[in-house]
């Protein structure tokens, strides 16, 4: 009888939670600005908007490489401090050599090589992802500390420079870096089998390995994706700040977490989009960019991001728990 | 249940040599490198420093063995210190100050027992978010700057004696006992490995999961409270970044102690070790003139030891 009823047509709109869930964060994205610009006559001017997307696109590098670590139903803490080791050590080489191609293949590098020790703790020494990777936050941000030995490294070359604060055709480069990474991020998620192989793993991992998916080698995978995003992020960072000091990522990880949460990417697995994060990124960085215009301390902004996170958790929690009795 | 006590027990003394082993070979090779560490000042000293975190590491052991995590409770504790020295200033008030830091370290611990265990928000996240907001709150409170000018009677609790014994010292172990107490002889102690190893079967039994969760958080959260005594008594004034981090430190002496990450396994002894050793790893690499950069990677490559051995013994059993 049951089956029966189950296996009747149902007549009723459905659209797929990716599609409701990305509707319903451009709607709090159109709320947040039609607010916004209420309140504040900078925020809409096109050098305000410009300077939101740049700095959205930051967010993003960095979330989307943890955005694919969330997927699979792991985590990633360190990303923040990865970030500042790879941007102090591309700083250095960058300064010392005069080539931005060896310090931005050092951050990539060293991005890597540290996502690369957090999957190895997690698939062969069997430690559990947010600890591996908070022990790894640690010893990233003391091997900073220690290299840096408190100097800062400052002013890089012009054609450097442009890759954080350049114009092409009167829009931020790191504009368009961010658009070929969503597209790459698109196809790479949802049109090839390690995309898909991905998101099995997070819905459920035994399932997958029973299914003959290699789900250490993708786990492997994630995370040095995580650290490499992180290398990458650290050199758009570096050139736009033109410095680097040994606690330059000190306070990048909680606005990364954020930004995947926000964005609908659920902390269990197996559910969320790359494209969503980066709605996720542009929502958290108009809320910062709305405080900074209200002249609000930015003293506020640790307190501000940790109540985000929570809420946009508990929203998500609470909107899967309907899905699932329904 | 005595059979379970036994095995329980003989579990606890297969773990003494993996922690007893790592503190003896520091403690060796730190008293051939230099000549300062194994004077009785120092070696008073180490424990002495060690009594803070030990009060963070106590309840961290218990909300691990929940299968939880605190990373917040660093900036609880620096909060709570905010708070003690703010109060204090303004009231002139020691007392006051004290219980304000109590009640905002309690506060903070049943928000995040709250957060766990009814809104079901896994335990980094919601700590992560409460680090946020408690660090937040510092620099809102401090606006980045410290706060002095506290009533001298406050030194007492750092550095004072009680009977012969330094205060800080008198107040580890009132805390420790409190904790054995709590941890091996109430009802609410028995749950504890429950939680971690099978909630199911808890709430089955009829136990109100959630409730004894926030407890536990909540114990968390007042230990911060009365930490952050014996912390601003220890730099005379309240800093807003001044025990940032060092829930690192709890949890790698949780772990380096033997307390597992998965299935509720805990000992508070060894937590009790790991406390002292990773005290004993820091004040040594200081005596060397060790920058804090290389402490920190030190006790994060321990962590990462401990939970390797940790590792291959689950892959052996």
């Amino acid at each position: 009888m049951s089956q029966v009823e189950a296996a009747a047509p149902k007549f009723k709109l459905t659209l797929s939670r990716d599609v409701t869930d990305v509707a319903y964060r451009l709607l709090a994205v159109a709320l947040i600005c039609v607010t916004l610009s209420l309140v504040s006559d900078a925020f809409l001017t096109a050098n305000n908007l410009l300077n939101v997307l740049r700095q959205a696109s930051l967010v993003f590098f960095m979330a989307s490489g943890l955005t694919l670590v969330i997927l699979t139903g792991k985590i990633d803490l360190s990303i923040g401090a990865t970030v500042g080791l790879s941007a102090c050590v591309a700083a250095t080489i960058i300064k010392s050599t005069g080539s931005p191609w060896l310090g931005a293949a050092a951050a990539i590098g060293i991005g890597g090589i540290v996502g690369l020790g957090n999957g190895l703790m997690v698939t062969k020494l069997r430690i559990p992802s947010f600890i591996a990777t908070y022990g790894m936050l640690w010893v990233a941000q003391g091997a900073t500390y220690y290299y840096m030995s408190g100097q800062s490294v400052y002013g890089f070359p012009p054609g450097f420079r442009a890759l954080g604060s350049g114009y092409l055709l009167g829009i931020p480069i790191p504009i368009y870096l961010m658009i070929a990474f969503l597209v790459i991020g698109y196809f790479f998620t949802k049109r090839t089998t390690y995309g898909q192989q991905i998101y099995a793993i997070g819905a459920n991992t035994v399932a997958a390995r029973l299914s003959g998916i290699p789900v250490n080698s993708r786990l492997n995978l994630v995370f040095v994706l995580s650290g490499a995003m992180a290398g990458l992020a650290s050199l758009i960072y570096l050139a736009r700040l033109n410095s680097a000091e040994g606690d330059i990522g000190e306070t990048l990880t909680l606005p990364t977490i954020a930004a995947v949460v926000i964005g609908g990417t659920s902390l269990f697995g197996g559910v969320g989009s790359l494209f969503g994060t980066f709605i996720g990124g542009l929502i958290l960085t108009l809320i910062l960019n709305g405080m900074n215009l209200l002249n609000l301390n930015a003293n506020w902004q640790p307190l501000v991001t940790g109540l985000i996170v929570l809420l946009a958790v508990w929203l998500d929690m609470k909107t899967r728990s309907k899905t699932d009795s329904n | 249940m005595s059979e379970r006590v036994l095995t329980q027990g003989m579990s606890a003394l297969g773990r003494v040599p993996g922690v007893a082993f790592v503190l003896v070979a520091l403690v060796a090779v730190f008293a051939s490198m230099s000549p300062g560490f194994s004077t009785a000042p120092n070696l008073t000293n180490i424990l002495v420093q060690s009594s803070i975190l030990l009060l963070l590491a106590l309840p961290m052991t218990l909300i691990i063995m929940t299968e939880g995590l605190d990373l917040s409770i660093g900036a609880v504790l620096t909060l709570s210190s905010v708070v003690l020295a703010a109060v204090a200033v303004s009231t002139g008030s020691l007392a006051v100050g004290f219980i304000a830091a109590l009640a905002i370290g309690l506060a903070f611990g049943l928000l995040n027992g709250w957060l766990i265990a009814w809104l079901d928000i896994p335990p980094f996240v919601t700590t992560l978010g409460t680090l946020g907001i408690a660090q937040g709150l510092c620099l809102v409170i401090t606006d980045g700057t410290s706060i002095v000018g506290l009533p001298s009677g406050l030194q007492f609790f750092y550095s004072g004696y009680f009977l012969g014994i330094p205060f800080p010292l008198v107040i580890a172990a009132m805390a420790y006992a409190v904790m054995h107490g709590i941890l091996y002889h109430t009802r609410l102690g028995t749950y504890v490995p429950a939680l971690g190893g099978n909630r199911e079967a808890l709430r089955h039994a009829g136990v109100n999961d959630r409730v004894v969760l926030a407890v536990i958080y909540g114990i968390g959260g007042l230990m911060a409270g009365i930490a952050a005594l014996l912390l601003t008594s220890r730099i005379s004034s309240a800093h807003p970044t001044a025990a940032i981090g060092m829930e690192f430190d709890a949890i790698a002496a949780v772990a380096v102690g033997g307390t597992q990450f998965e299935r509720g396994e805990g000992w508070l002894l060894g937590t009790l070790l790991g406390v002292i050793t990773i005290g004993v790893l820091r004040n040594g690499l200081n005596l060397l003139a060790m920058p804090s950069s290389i402490q920190v990677i030190c006790v994060g490559l321990l962590v990462i030891v401990a939970l390797f051995f940790d590792g291959m013994r689950k892959a052996h059993e």
